[in-house]
């Protein structure tokens, strides 16, 4: 069964973040958090006599990422109108492309179990965002739809892939690097709330090609697609045809749903936008914006292997999220030390946020106090171990290592003398494991393990280590 | 009075812009039951205004049409005045914005006096099919006004605003200007901001100025041309002129609209006309106009279409009567705009859907911009050995009301002789040429992209000659 062929293609929806205003008017982009409609003016409205004039910036931003994802850029760029009816949308019309895109034949290449992978881009273009439907309670029990026109119109890259992937870590790991790409040239912070969005297709051997909408974070792809990839086999298994049809991601159910007929079966009569002229796009500009493209996460790969000696694996992890990068970078660059900085970055520090579900920028500290950690570490003052511990204090606290140190009475016992206080009470208290100890060289270990207890795990094991032993070697000559 | 006479009495101090605004009020209230040219008299708006410019003026701050009232057509968006495109489904509707020609307008000291009447979204050629009733035609109340500004080309005909602000689509400034023995003109295409003008088919329409006289004509293009950064689709340009001679103006003479369904009469009128610049050293050539069988078919598939996009957003959740909550927003939908749409609005948003349909796009859509491109090559070619191209405004002197509204094929040959130029691009303009047993009829000439000029020279020269519009419709007399 495993081996029947998937094919997934991708549609991916990203807001613009870094631009300051919307695509079609001079609304603020920055519409979170505001009281419904009130981010909002005649053009994203949509009202009567109103008309779009569009943000230049959107086409440069644009072009940054067609670039970035080795796109042919298209010289003459032309907006159409989507038509169809929702409530989310002002005009009952989208702005979008459709014939003379942004963008074409890009790829990227992905990396899952070590192997690289080319998938394909198909196009990039730009549209508008729809406003937002709000429900009074949840879909089935609102008596009515509230639309909020805040997102209206913001600034969407759409980027759609070839059916190039066949698993859904594939297409989660794509993503990922969509992201990173989109993060590194600055264009799009994939961390804000419905920034990602995306709509995947799927077919598998012997089915038709069912598209799936509305999956809201890039998360849920894998989640969705896994899903999806189940029901279709099942009903391969069955003998039951897969039809070709539109489904709806249900978040909270983790269900795909079939839409209605009606909807299935739209005919979105695109034309061009009369109201915007066809965007010419120079060489000179593209060149300029080449020039000036920053660093992109394969490159920094490379050079993070090369500058600091990391494995590609480590590499990899570190630019899946360009926060993360530049978070080690800053800390390598106070600290210096690139393999304990690495690892305890992509080991310590990723393992916690995963854990607490918050992205590095949203740590209330900086890679200057990670660096006050490893140096107490450095100094002797704590263990390694204590050392993920006060990382988890401050991930949670956002105190100062040393003040957590201090607060909570964490400190490294190195002295020789303080430690044999330990191993003596241990010897006077497991009188009868020290004694199978020196017939059985493997009781040292428990022994020593008794020791790390009493002391609260902050002596240093390999000294401990080394005392039981010799207690044990010097007891063992005497009965001799 | 002349646009041009009230800023001049205004600035002397022998008028005050009260004054102005009571006397045409007055008129406009009386005769509005007679001709329905308002459908809003924007009362207090415009006492308002007129002693906001009081103050002005003491300040010493005055401008090009000081104190001067306009009629607005009612598809012009006026920030707290109701603007319904005579509509049932934007009934209520006041704008939170002023368009940008209005913005000019009042920067300029021009007080809006009322929102005049229309076919419906601006959709006809008679003003008949309006949701608040039809337009009567000052000189001769059982017909029709022509459209779809008809309702600005009564209030000015009617001397119930002396100016007025139309927009044209593929005539609907021109026509009812010609059958209003008024001067009416369509600019260059990118000449005047659309922003705020409520869109029926946007590639071809522009809005413009409405007058009795050619130079009002030329004041109201100072105030509303030049670029605005909301609409994109506009071109640098900056309207001047000054009048000169037609001696040597060499006109093109289409002989296929002067033909078959072309009223003889309005022919001659219009021949009598290119004698007259004839007689003041102009020349002229007759030509051939092959395309001109195809031009409304080419019009009105794009028109259709781009309207059943533009008005889509008219479905009853923020305009219009309120929604059937009971229904599902589908239904709601289908109900409000069922309910809120007239039937000739309708008409053109299925038959511009079916354009744009999968399937029908390439053979409809996409075929007529094929052939808008043929036409305006063809004009602009034709403009390269002529200064303009001179047609009869419309093929027939102004129809009774209810003649033709049941035929809109009939209603949309009106069209025939105008659509070219919103097609091309290029600016147009209608003078009066004389009457037909007492109704108006209108010249109509074409000139180059952004040669506004030349028109009202031709313009000027017609009206110094004529004296046509210095007539005025007994009916209106109080
Ligand atoms: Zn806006």
């Amino acid at each position: 069964m495993s081996d029947i062929k998937v094919k997934i293609g991708l549609e991916c929806h990203c807001q613009m973040t870094s631009l300051k205003t919307k695509l079609f008017c001079r609304c603020p982009a920055d519409y979170r958090g505001k009281p419904p409609n009130t981010n909002v003016c005649p053009t994203c409205l949509g009202l009567p006599g109103s008309l779009p004039y569009l943000n230049r910036r959107a086409v440069e931003e644009a072009i940054k990422v067609a670039l970035a994802l080795n796109c042919k850029i298209n010289r003459r760029m032309v907006f159409y109108r989507k038509n169809y009816f929702y409530p989310d949308l002002s005009k009952n019309f989208q702005i979008s492309q459709y014939d003379y895109p942004l963008a074409v034949d890009g790829q990227v290449t992905i990396n899952v179990n070590g192997t690289d992978k080319v998938i394909r881009i198909k196009r990039v273009h730009i549209e508008e965002d729809p406003g937002r439907i709000v429900y009074k309670g949840s879909i089935e029990s609102s008596p009515y739809t509230l639309v909020d026109y805040n997102r209206m119109g913001i600034a969407l890259l759409e980027v759609v892939t070839e059916p190039d992937m066949e698993t859904p870590t594939e297409a989660k790991a794509f993503l990922q690097e969509l992201r990173s790409i989109l993060e590194h040239l600055d264009v799009s912070d994939g961390s804000l709330e419905g920034s990602m969005r995306c709509d995947a297709n799927i077919s598998i051997e012997g089915g038709s090609r069912v598209e799936i909408k509305n999956i809201t974070s890039f998360k849920e792809v894998e989640r969705a697609l896994s899903y999806e990839i189940i029901r279709q086999r099942n009903l391969l298994r069955r003998g039951v045809q897969v039809k070709r049809e539109t489904r709806h991601w249900d978040e909270v159910r983790r269900v795909t749903v079939a839409l209605r007929a009606k909807e299935e079966e739209m005919d979105y009569r695109y034309f061009p936008e009369p109201d915007l002229v066809p965007i010419e796009i120079a060489d000179e500009m593209i060149k300029k914006i080449k020039e000036q493209l920053p660093e992109l996460p394969a490159t920094r790969r490379i050079r993070l292997v090369k500058q600091y000696g990391l494995t590609e694996y480590e590499a990899r992890v570190l630019t899946s999220d360009k926060h993360l990068a530049d978070f080690f970078e800053k800390l390598v660059s106070i600290h210096g030390n690139p393999k304990i900085d690495c690892n305890l970055v992509i080991n310590e520090l990723l393992r916690l946020l995963n854990e607490k579900n918050i992205g590095v920028r949203d740590l209330k500290f900086t890679p200057l106090e990670v660096s006050e950690l490893l140096r107490m570490v450095d100094e002797g003052t704590i263990s390694w171990k204590s050392a993920k511990y006060v990382l988890r204090k401050m991930v949670e606290t956002g105190e100062h290592p040393r003040k957590i140190v201090e607060i909570e009475g964490i400190r490294r016992i190195a002295s020789i003398e303080e430690i044999e206080k330990y191993v003596d009470m241990v010897f006077e208290k497991y009188r009868e494991d020290v004694e199978e100890a020196l017939r059985e060289p493997k009781v040292v270990h428990k022994l020593v393990g008794e020791v790390l207890k009493e002391t609260k795990m902050l002596a240093d094991p390999k000294i401990t280590f080394q005392i039981v032993s010799k207690r044990i070697e010097k007891l063992r000559e005497l009965k001799k | 009075m002349t646009a041009k006479q009230i800023v001049k009495l205004v600035l002397t101090g022998s008028l005050s812009p009260v004054d102005v605004v009571e006397t045409y009020l007055d008129r406009a209230k009386k005769l509005n039951p007679k001709i329905n040219a308002f459908i809003t008299i924007a009362e207090e708006h415009a006492r308002r205004s007129a002693e906001e410019l009081e103050k002005r003026l003491k300040k010493g701050f005055p401008g090009k049409l000081i104190g001067v009232p306009i009629a607005v057509k009612d598809v012009i968006s006026t920030k707290g005045i109701e603007t319904t495109c005579a509509s049932k489904i934007l009934k209520g509707y006041v704008p939170p914005y002023d368009a940008t020609v209005i913005r000019r307008l009042k920067a300029e000291g021009a007080i809006i006096i009322g929102k005049t009447n229309m076919d419906e979204f601006a959709m006809g050629s008679s003003t008949e099919l309006s949701a608040y009733g039809p337009t009567r035609n000052p000189w001769n109340l059982e017909r029709v006004v022509g459209g779809s500004s008809g309702g600005s080309g009564a209030a000015v005909a009617a001397r119930m605003a002396p100016i007025a602000l139309g927009s044209d689509t593929g005539g609907s400034i021109r026509c009812p200007a010609s059958f209003c023995n008024i001067v009416g003109l369509k600019p260059t295409y990118g000449t005047v901001s659309r922003y705020g003008l409520i869109s029926y088919a946007c590639s071809l329409e522009q809005i413009g100025p409405m007058t009795v006289d050619v130079n009002d004509c030329a004041l109201l293009m100072e105030v509303i041309t030049g670029k605005d950064c909301f609409d994109s689709t506009m071109i640098d340009y900056k309207f001047k002129w000054t009048p000169r001679e037609v001696k040597g103006l060499r006109m093109a003479v289409p002989k296929e609209f002067f033909g078959e369904g072309t009223d003889e009469r309005v022919a001659n009128r219009v021949w009598d006309i290119i004698k007259l610049l004839e007689s003041h050293g102009a020349i002229y050539e007759e030509i051939s106009f092959p395309l001109a069988r195809y031009v409304l078919a080419c019009y009105y598939i794009i028109a259709m279409s781009e309207a059943s996009s533009n008005l889509a957003r008219y479905d009853g959740v923020r305009y219009g009567p309120p929604c059937d909550l009971s229904l599902p927003w589908y239904d709601s939908y289908s109900k409000i705009r069922g309910e809120g749409f007239g039937i000739e609005v309708k008409r053109r948003i299925i038959l511009g859907c079916f354009a744009l349909s999968a399937g029908y796009y390439g053979r409809y859509y996409l075929k007529a911009l094929k052939l808008r491109t043929m036409i305006r090559n063809h004009v602009l070619s034709i403009l390269k050995s002529f200064d303009v191209i001179v047609t009869p405004t419309t093929p027939f002197p102004p129809f009774k009301i209810g003649e033709r509204v049941e035929d809109p094929l009939a209603l949309y040959m009106a069209d025939v002789d105008t659509v070219v130029a919103n097609l091309a691009g290029v600016p147009a303009i209608s003078v009066p040429a004389g009457f037909i047993d007492g109704l108006p009829v209108g010249a109509q000439f074409m000139a180059n992209h952004c040669c506004e000029d030349l028109l009202l020279t031709v313009a000027k020269c017609i009206q110094d000659e004529t004296n046509f519009h210095t007539k005025v419709s007994k009916e209106v007399r109080l």
